[in-house]
């Protein structure tokens, strides 16, 4: 079973996030402290704006902070390393290679070719269930089957830390669960540490081991409220007395957040 | 199923109606349009005022055979289709390199774009007598004049392209491992073939418009020199022809360019404008 061995994995250590924008700066985050354990499923909820992307793209290396330091692993993240997959909010899929194609990207870059290539991404597509679209082109794909390309893109990767930002967001209920029971089996069988940024509560509760409350901006973490539900969890774990206890709470944390945005 | 066959009846009612013009095949349409053209082109032909432009569709074909006989048709087709095709192809190889050094860095963009605007909206007419004082008179200020107005617009084309392109798309290469070169190589050069074939048929496109500009440079033959030519003597009919044959050429340019999309750009989202 997977879970905190005590090691952390990434290090979020005071860190601030200030853009420059035209009406002036914005203070995205404003002093986050996040310890992430190796094999640990976090999940983030807050309100729109709050800097939840704004917080995985700089432990994902695509963003600096303006102060403070990510570490990964005990090394200070500079830049983007393939250790940490992202599956973007938006797909971001290449639209000129096929389903194959753009699973199999990462793979070459990472010199694995041919055969090889090939296999691995047959793995992953058949985990999301494409495997009759694999030589379609994004265009021909709905929404939800783009996204579950983004996911096996980022799977085939092989990185040790999933950093993901509303992944299911775009999908119909039924792939939803479907994707999320996926996500758990992997989680569980490849030993990854999972950072997972949702705006639905009950997604947030029934996939981590933490969840994050994010408060309105600047962005800061409210509270962290530990989840000790047993795995494997599913569907009826939705249903359990203490499953709804802990949604009802966070609920309401968050729902104060958002009555913050609008005034 | 009574209710079903109800339904089905009147909806292939419907259809039949509504789909009248959809019943014509495309090659049906060409035909009609084609024909109504004729029509028009024959009743401009009759009329007295618009008569001496537009000598009947006889006259016209006749003129064939009058510019074959003076052994100047096949060799204004072809010094034309040379002076295009050269100036087009220097214009695309130079265009290349300036709209991606423009996209990457940009000190050199806010140097250099202004001035492909400013001097994009300048008619190429305008200038030629500048190129023939320094290059002359023959082929080489033909090319020059096309090079400079293809350039102009498939560099500013190009460019916009490069610059569109979804940033997400690089930043989802970068987490998978992609160095700078990969980026270029693998997300800006594939993203941004939709923009050059753009800016190939507006080169293309541009490069015919400025033909007429490009051959008033003292040249010896070309289907832009000839019209002129001939505007000295009133000989309408192989005018017309001229400026038919420039349509058709345009038209073919058009074709391979869609060709080309076809088979390069497949897997784009369909954008009908
Ligand atoms: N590149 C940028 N330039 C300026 N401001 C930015 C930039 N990126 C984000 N911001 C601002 O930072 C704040 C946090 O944005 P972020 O995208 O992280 O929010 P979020 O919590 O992910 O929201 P959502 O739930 O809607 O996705 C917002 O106020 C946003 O306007
Ligand atoms: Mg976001």
């Amino acid at each position: 079973m997977a879970g905190k061995t005590g090691r952390v994995k990434v290090k979020i250590n005071q860190v601030k996030k200030i853009f420059d924008s035209r009406n002036g700066e914005v203070v995205a985050l404003n002093g986050i402290d996040l310890d992430i354990h190796e094999n640990e499923f976090v999940t983030v909820v807050g309100p729109s704006g709050c800097g939840k992307s704004t917080l995985l793209n700089i432990i994902a290396g695509l963003e600096k902070p303006t102060s403070g330091t990510v570490s990964c692993d005990g090394k200070e993240i500079t830049g983007t390393g393939t250790e940490r997959g992202v599956v973007f909010q938006q797909y971001a899929l290449f639209p000129w290679l096929t389903v194959k194609g753009n699973v199999e990207f990462g793979l070459k870059l990472q010199g694995i070719k041919g055969k090889e290539a090939e296999e691995i991404a047959r793995k992953y597509i058949k985990l999301v269930d494409l495997q009759d679209f694999i030589n379609h082109y994004p265009k021909e794909l709905s929404g939800g089957m783009k996204q579950r390309v983004a996911i096996a893109r980022a799977y085939a990767a092989n990185p040790s830390v999933l950093l993901m930002d509303e992944p299911f967001g775009a999908l119909d209920a039924q792939t939803r669960t479907q994707l999320q029971e996926e996500l758990l089996h992997t989680w569980d069988s490849e030993q990854k540490t999972c950072f997972f940024i949702t705006h639905d509560v009950e997604e947030a509760i029934l996939l981590g081991q933490k969840v994050v409350i994010m408060s309105a901006r600047p962005g800061r973490i409210k509270e962290t409220v530990d989840i000790d539900i047993p795995y494997p969890r599913n569907q009826e774990t939705r249903m359990t007395q203490e499953f709804l206890e802990k949604k009802n709470y966070i609920w309401g944390q968050v729902y104060q957040e958002y009555l913050a945005v609008r005034k | 199923m009574e209710a079903h066959t109800l339904v089905d009846g009147t909806a292939k009612k419907k259809k039949v109606k509504r789909n009248l013009a959809e019943r014509i095949p495309n090659g049906g349409w060409l035909a009609i349009s084609l024909i109504a053209a004729l029509l028009f082109w024959t009743i401009l032909s009759l009329i007295p005022s618009t008569s001496r432009s537009f000598p009947n569709v006889f006259l016209v074909v006749e003129s064939i055979g009058t510019m074959m006989q003076r052994g100047v048709f096949w060799k204004d087709i072809g010094s034309s289709l040379i002076s295009v095709t050269s100036g087009f192809s220097i214009g695309f190889i130079l265009s290349l390199p300036v709209a991606i050094v423009m996209a990457w860095y940009k000190p050199i963009r806010f140097i250099i774009e202004p001035w492909i605007q400013f001097i994009r909206n300048i008619p190429p007419l305008a200038y030629v007598p500048l190129v023939v004082i320094s290059a002359g008179v023959g082929r080489t200020p033909q090319i020059i004049v096309i090079t400079i107005a293809t350039f102009l617009v498939m560099s500013i084309t190009i460019y916009q392209g490069i610059k569109n392109i979804d940033p997400t798309l690089i930043k989802a290469a970068r987490v998978l491992g992609a160095k700078d070169r990969d980026i270029f190589m693998r997300v800006i050069a594939p993203a941004s073939l939709p923009f050059i074939i753009t800016a190939i048929r507006l080169g293309t496109a541009v490069g015919l418009t400025s033909l007429i500009a490009a051959e008033s440079t003292g040249a010896q033959a070309g289907l832009g020199m000839r019209i002129r030519a001939l505007s000295n003597t009133f000989e309408s009919s192989p005018m017309l022809l001229y400026i038919i044959i420039i349509g058709i050429i345009g038209l073919i340019f058009e074709r391979l360019v869609k060709l080309l999309e076809r088979r390069l750009t497949g897997w784009q989202e369909k954008r009908d404008v």
